[in-house]
């Protein structure tokens, strides 16, 4: 009986309490927690304090949006002066550039890796500015009744600005039946906070055509399902810009991270989501080291293509009857035009991943060439950075007119309403486009040109994915090809070993087994 | 001669040997999947799994450590040259030609010279090693911290060092355990927790079983 109980006592404790301590261990390691609930409170709801279809000044005979302008401005007094404080205005600002100090850029100044730059362009590029005619320098930034409010507040979808005519919307002298002139008395009358239309007329159209420019902002948003993004699917919350790009007094928050230099007043997933929302402390903890955006943007362009490569040395280029030709991929998206050169579209597109610490550096008009490909801007950060995070970036490379001599890159005219005044578009002549394009800048060119690569960087923050597509582990923690490959200043698990440890460890295994085998042989023949 | 039963090893010590090495396998396992060497969970559970199975393991050696303490069993680990140079004899040449240990088990005198070396030297350099480059890797990444160790590096070059040398003690101690009087005698001692020891030993516990 006592050797029962005593054989009994030695199965629980060589057998069953070291199974339970696995077992415990086992659950306890496996058990997920949910992560945290956001309870959303949508910024874009909101009800209007009057009724604008009561206001006599709205009521009458309009001959012109400047006039409209005028009557808002009746009752939404001093909101002229917010609004030409606002980039959106004044297309620059005064930032601090690491390792520049102070300068003044926006689209006013900058050169960018599509149409090169917008001044000098003005007729197609400042369709896109919230004013009224800003076709040349002798525009009015002080004058108030410039502000096109309707393009923001319009809720009638109804008004739009015209295709290449500088910000104004149709004129009798002007309208098309895609451009008609717009109803001044409906669309004043119908007036509210933006709404994904009005912001996206302008901001999924950059770089001159449908996510050309950013990848994760395009027009299949207007529309969109919680398949495409998470947060604006209309079989989701629905959400809208401003819910996120919360605006006071028309600052609206969210500088975009790849042109605005300096780490401020960004939108960043933590409004709403805490830094540390997954319950998890493993997944928490990357949050220091990574951006949200990385493990939960994992493809970009997920419906329509974006531009990945647009190579201008190529543009010119003729038929036999010397009109321009366009081409196209099998996609259907365009390959090549004579007007722009070559290009590279693609959709579902997987991220490359930067050390990004939120500044960032600009090759300024006039900045000359140190290295090839010449970064258009640079994503400051490294795993050193406390600061830094992974980001998932659209990297959009190309080709770009250069003066060998100067080693600056050169400003083009594109756009003119007429053949023979020099731009591109109209003459497809590179040097008189470059002469007028530098002249109207006030830059000096050297009468030589020549095509280098360059590259922009813009960070990835919309088209955000499912829980259940987010990154898994072994996208990135994975010996060869995982995504982060290609960033090598520190030790990543699962990815990373050194070499001399693991050949002197697989060593010493082998010596062990050998040892014990001859050792065995030994005694067994001894 | 005349055999009789000895106690050598507690319940605790049994309950504490036999679930230390469920955890180190388990350990083994996701470390080296987590190092990227094999692949059997998936990445995810293995570190969840690992991270689980080190606390567990802490757990346990803190409450062996206690034990050891309060029953003054930690005198089994302090190395001795006493009869060393026999022990490695016996293990090199006199273990071939059938002659006895050099040594003999007693409760308080578990382990042979060359085991006492070999286990001080995991419990005082491997494990915390393993333990401290465990917890650093854990929560001391980043360069931030007030003591800049650049990230993981040192401190999973080392852990995985640690990972290998255990092996190789796994490998040689699971061997080891049939040296004893028979094949099976230790293993069968670190179940039931008696071990037949020649008669003449005068030696007894002074643990309760």
């Amino acid at each position: 009986m006592k050797n029962l109980l005593s054989k009994a006592m030695s199965v629980f404790v060589v057998l069953i309490l070291p199974i339970l301590v696995i077992y415990l261990t086992v659950y306890f390691g496996l058990n997920k927690n949910e992560a945290d609930k956001v309870v959303f409170q949508p910024k874009s709801e909101h009800t209007a304090s009057v009724d604008h279809t009561q206001f006599e000044s709205l009521q009458q005979t309009f001959t012109n949006p400047k006039q409209v302008t005028a009557a808002c401005l009746t009752c939404h007094n001093k909101r002229d002066d917010e609004l030409m404080q606002s980039s959106h205005w004044t297309w620059e600002r005064t930032t601090e550039i690491p390792g520049r100090g102070e300068v003044k850029i926006g689209k006013k100044n900058l050169i960018n890796n599509f149409c090169t730059g917008a001044e000098g362009n003005n007729g197609s590029c400042m369709r896109c500015h919230i004013g009224y005619g800003w076709a040349d320098k002798s525009f009015d930034f002080t004058d108030a009744t410039n502000i096109d409010c309707l393009v923001c507040h319009d809720k009638s979808n109804t008004y739009f600005k015209q295709k290449s005519m500088a910000g104004w919307p149709a004129t009798p002298a002007t309208a098309t039946k895609e451009f008609p002139v717009p109803d001044y008395n409906l669309v004043s009358q119908s007036v509210g906070l933006p709404d994904r239309d009005n912001c996206g007329v302008c901001h999924f159209y950059g770089g001159g055509g449908n996510n050309v420019k950013h990848g994760d902002l395009e027009e299949a948003l207007f529309h969109t399902t919680k398949d495409v993004d998470v947060h604006m699917g209309e079989d989701g919350k629905n959400m809208v810009c401003i819910d996120c790009h919360q605006t006071e007094k028309h600052n609206i928050k969210g500088k975009a991270y790849s042109v605005s230099a300096s780490n401020s007043n960004r939108v960043g997933c933590e409004q709403c989501h805490t830094s540390a929302p997954h319950n998890d402390r493993i997944i928490d903890y990357h949050t220091t080291k990574v951006a949200c955006q990385t493990c939960h943007i994992p493809v970009y362009a997920k419906v329509n293509a974006t531009t990945l490569y647009w190579d201008w040395s190529s543009a010119g280029r003729k038929d036999e009857n010397g009109n321009a030709i366009k081409e196209y991929d099998a996609d259907h998206n365009y390959s090549y035009l004579s007007i722009k050169g070559h290009f590279v579209f693609d959709n579902k597109v997987k991220p490359e991943y930067y050390w990004f610490n939120g500044t960032v550096d600009h090759f300024l008009t006039g900045d000359t060439v140190k290295e090839i490909p010449v970064q258009i801007n640079h994503l400051f950060g490294a795993y050193r950075d406390s600061t830094a995070k992974i980001w998932p970036v659209k990297v959009h490379r190309g080709k770009q007119p250069f003066d060998p001599v100067t080693k600056q890159i050169l400003s083009m005219k594109l756009f003119a309403y007429n053949k023979g005044e020099g731009a591109f578009w109209e003459d497809l002549d590179w040097e008189k486009s470059i002469q007028e394009g530098m002249d109207y800048n006030d830059r000096y060119w050297s009468g030589k040109y020549e095509f280098y690569e360059t590259e922009v960087y813009w960070p990835l923050n919309h088209m955000v994915s499912k829980k259940a597509e987010t990154l898994s582990c072994t996208e990135c923690h994975i010996r060869d090809k995982g995504r982060l490959a290609s960033l090598n200043d520190f030790y990543l698990p699962g990815r990373d070993y050194n070499k001399w440890i693991d050949y002197s460890g697989i060593g010493i295994i082998v010596i062990s087994i050998l040892g014990v085998f001859i050792h065995s042989i030994l005694r067994l023949f001894s | 001669m005349e055999y009789t039963k000895q106690l050598l090893y507690t319940k605790f010590e049994r309950f504490w040997h036999w679930s230390q090495m469920l955890l180190v396998m388990l350990l083994t396992i996701t470390g080296f999947e987590i190092h990227g060497s094999i692949h059997l969970f998936g990445f995810e559970r293995s570190v969840r799994l690992h991270t689980a199975s080190a606390w567990s393991f802490i757990g346990l050696a803190l409450m062996s450590i206690f034990w050891m303490i309060v029953t003054k069993q930690y005198v089994n680990f302090i190395p001795t040259k006493n009869k060393l140079r026999e022990q490695v004899l016996y293990y090199t040449s006199g273990i071939f030609k059938g002659m006895a240990h050099p040594t003999h088990k007693t409760m308080f005198n578990k382990l042979n010279p060359l085991q006492r070396l070999v286990y001080a030297g995991l419990l005082i350099v491997i494990f915390p090693v393993q333990i401290f480059t465990g917890l650093a890797y854990m929560y001391y990444h980043y360069p931030q911290n007030p003591l800049d160790i650049s990230g993981l590096n040192i401190a999973a070059v080392l852990h995985t060092d640690g990972a290998f040398m255990v092996v190789a003690f796994v490998i040689i101690h699971v061997y080891m355990t049939t040296t004893g009087d028979t094949v099976s005698s230790n293993v069968k001692a670190m179940i039931s927790g008696f071990e037949k020891e020649p008669q003449n030993n005068n030696e007894t516990s002074s643990i309760s079983e």
